[in-house]
């Protein structure tokens, strides 16, 4: 059962040349974690905002988003509402900037079931203080403020918030950056366990390419407002096919890299003043030959995995070239 | 004279009942790199500040080249002596650059303050060079530039006055990682040129893998374990520092032994604690 599914989404701002995401497909299947990754600036974030059509001003779009087979994109001032309350929610990154520092934990946690009539009021509490224990925090938080609890603490308010109208999709953007590493093991086994329990699908958007590989069954590389790389994350992480991930995991600086340079990707992302004509990571890219200035690339499956596929004219040399190492 | 470039010695600092930095004491050798790790609350930065001049301790030392930092600079000529000492470099370079103000005016400002009568326009172009901008990122203000750039400037900005040591609060923590991997590789390369000494904090334990040559491991204003870096990562000894390791995500990463480890930690601790007397900062 596929609980989002995106298909060939364009999406112009005013102002930029060309369309800040061209022709996305992505999908996330129930009880599913998939994670979006790339750099600032490659449309991560605008994808998963997209879902709940949290666009910027002037957003012109094309194509499909489909959240348990309604397209977002069509849907009247209703439908949305019943979308970002009862099927869809978002984890940000930052809990303090998305939660009001003057109200009760209970009431940010209860208020958005209540002011849509999905439950009375002491229904709503009772859920909420249910939903609590299940992000392992105790009743009493219900009559706290935000500035009381931490970080961590909060942002699994956040979670416990999002789950408040049993949603089919959860959108988690960032939702462990601004904490401590200890306390990401413990969010992202949060996170596991409600998907589990709910057989919620997750969209995950990090940069963070070590997470990706550890928590999701799919993964998803953006750059410059396109799908570069899909597929199963054991077989992206071992054997990338697009040139763009492979000089991303090389660049990261990890605990078995010894002390010394690292790998960099020379230059800066395509700016969105400029047009694209070929493949977007053309100019930084140690592979690149004349096609790749003047042709895009298509998606290409990897030979017996149809399910990893890049969009590179030089995927199969970069395949060969890594068998050979 | 000490041939040691830094020398911190027993250092504290307490905000009300919270001891932020209890007691801490390491050295930086010359043209050493040191990384300073924990979690938000180790009291990591407050050591930071505390080295660079932008807090005071209530006890210890700290010694550059064996002259020891006055807790207080009075006085223009002390501040600026201070300054050529140690420089640092902060997280955010959005927020510590001035948004009127272009690049080259930006280190122009730097100069006339430290070095009055010299020839500015060579060094500045030098230190553009250093740090890898282009004579066309000189005029351009800081909303022009990437991140990357920004931090480029922040570089230069520190390395105009030629410091003994730089301290880098979390440098490549907003950074992306293509970019984050050139600026690691342009410290490497300052540090080989230029003999400056790091002190870099920062929570990530691939980043002090990759660029320091010791560290020290600091828990609730403590430090709890410090060595070389090959051998702390490797083989370490403490149980908050098995614990920071086992968290970076990975492969095959369990997060439900992490959780359960971490709060095994916490209730060891609190055990000690109530024993031991003085509060901590509570664990998050």
């Amino acid at each position: 059962m596929t609980t989002l599914d995106i298909r060939g989404l364009r999406l112009r701002l005013p102002g930029a040349a060309r369309p800040v995401l061209d022709g996305v497909d992505l999908s996330v299947d129930a009880s599913e974690t998939v994670a979006l990754v790339g750099e600032s600036g490659s449309g991560k974030s605008l994808t998963s905002r997209t879902v709940l059509r949290l666009l910027p001003k002037g957003a012109a779009t094309e194509g499909r988003v489909e959240v348990a087979g309604d397209d977002v994109l069509t849907m009247n001032a209703k439908q949305l509402r019943k979308l970002r309350t009862q099927t869809a929610a978002m984890v940000f990154q930052d809990p303090r900037a998305a939660i009001n520092p003057l109200r009760r934990i209970g009431d940010f946690l209860t208020e958005s079931a209540r002011l849509n009539k999905l439950m009375t009021a002491a229904e709503a509490d009772t859920r909420a203080v249910e939903l609590l224990d299940a992000v392992g925090l105790s009743a009493d938080l219900m009559r706290r403020y935000p500035g009381q609890l931490s970080g961590g603490m909060l942002q699994r308010v956040m979670i416990a918030a999002a789950l408040m109208g049993d949603p089919r999709l959860l959108l988690a953007d960032e939702p462990t950056t601004a904490l401590d590493v200890t306390s990401q093991a413990e969010v992202v086994t949060l996170l596991a366990d409600l998907r589990e329990r709910f057989g919620t699908g997750l969209l995950f958007v990090t940069h963070d390419l070590g997470l990706a590989a550890a928590i999701s069954d799919r993964v998803y590389v953006m750059y410059a407002g396109r799908i570069v790389e899909t597929g199963p994350s054991e077989s992206i992480f071992a054997r990338p096919r697009h040139p763009y991930t492979r000089a991303l995991l090389a660049s990261t600086p990890s605990l078995d890299t010894p002390q010394g340079r690292l790998t960099a990707i020379d230059g800066q992302p395509p700016d969105l003043r400029q047009e694209l004509h070929g493949c977007p990571f053309a100019p930084r890219c140690p592979l690149a030959t004349e096609v790749c200035t003047t042709e895009a690339p298509q998606s290409t499956s990897a030979p017996g995995e149809p399910a990893h596929t890049a969009a590179c004219h030089h995927a199969d040399r970069l395949a060969r070239e890594a068998a050979d190492v | 004279m000490s041939d040691l470039l830094l020398d911190v010695s027993g250092l504290s600092r307490t905000f009300g009942d919270v001891h932020a930095v209890d007691d801490v004491s390491f050295t930086l050798a010359e043209g050493g790199s040191l990384g300073i790790v924990g979690e938000s609350g180790s009291g990591k930065t407050t050591t930071a500040r505390i080295i660079v001049g932008l807090d005071r301790a209530d006890a210890g030392t700290v010694r550059v080249h064996g002259a020891e930092q006055t807790g207080t600079a009075r006085g223009r000529a002390a501040r600026l002596a201070r300054a050529r000492r140690i420089q640092m470099v902060f997280q955010d370079p959005y927020l510590s650059l001035d948004p009127r103000t272009s690049v080259h005016d930006v280190l122009r400002e730097t100069l006339r303050l430290h070095f009055p009568g010299t020839d500015h326009a060579a060094r500045i172009r030098e230190l553009l060079d250093q740090v890898g901008l282009g004579t066309r990122a000189a005029d351009a203000r800081p909303r022009e530039l990437s991140g990357g750039q920004r931090q480029r400037v922040a570089i230069a900005r520190a390395l105009a006055v030629e410091p003994a040591i730089l301290v880098l609060d979390e440098a490549v923590a907003a950074l992306d990682v293509s970019v984050q991997a050139q600026i690691l590789n342009l410290l490497a390369d300052i540090r080989e040129q230029t003999r400056v000494g790091y002190l870099f904090i920062t929570h990530d334990l691939g980043v002090v893998r990759c660029v320091t040559d010791d560290v020290i491991v600091m828990r609730r204003g403590r430090i709890v374990e410090s060595g070389a870096t090959a051998r702390v990562l490797e083989a370490p000894e403490h149980p908050y520092t098995q614990l920071l390791l086992a968290s970076v995500p990975r492969p095959g990463w369990d997060p439900r032994a992490i959780g359960a480890a971490r709060r095994a930690l916490a209730e060891a601790e609190s055990a000690g604690a109530e024993a031991g007397g003085a509060k901590r900062p509570a664990a998050v």
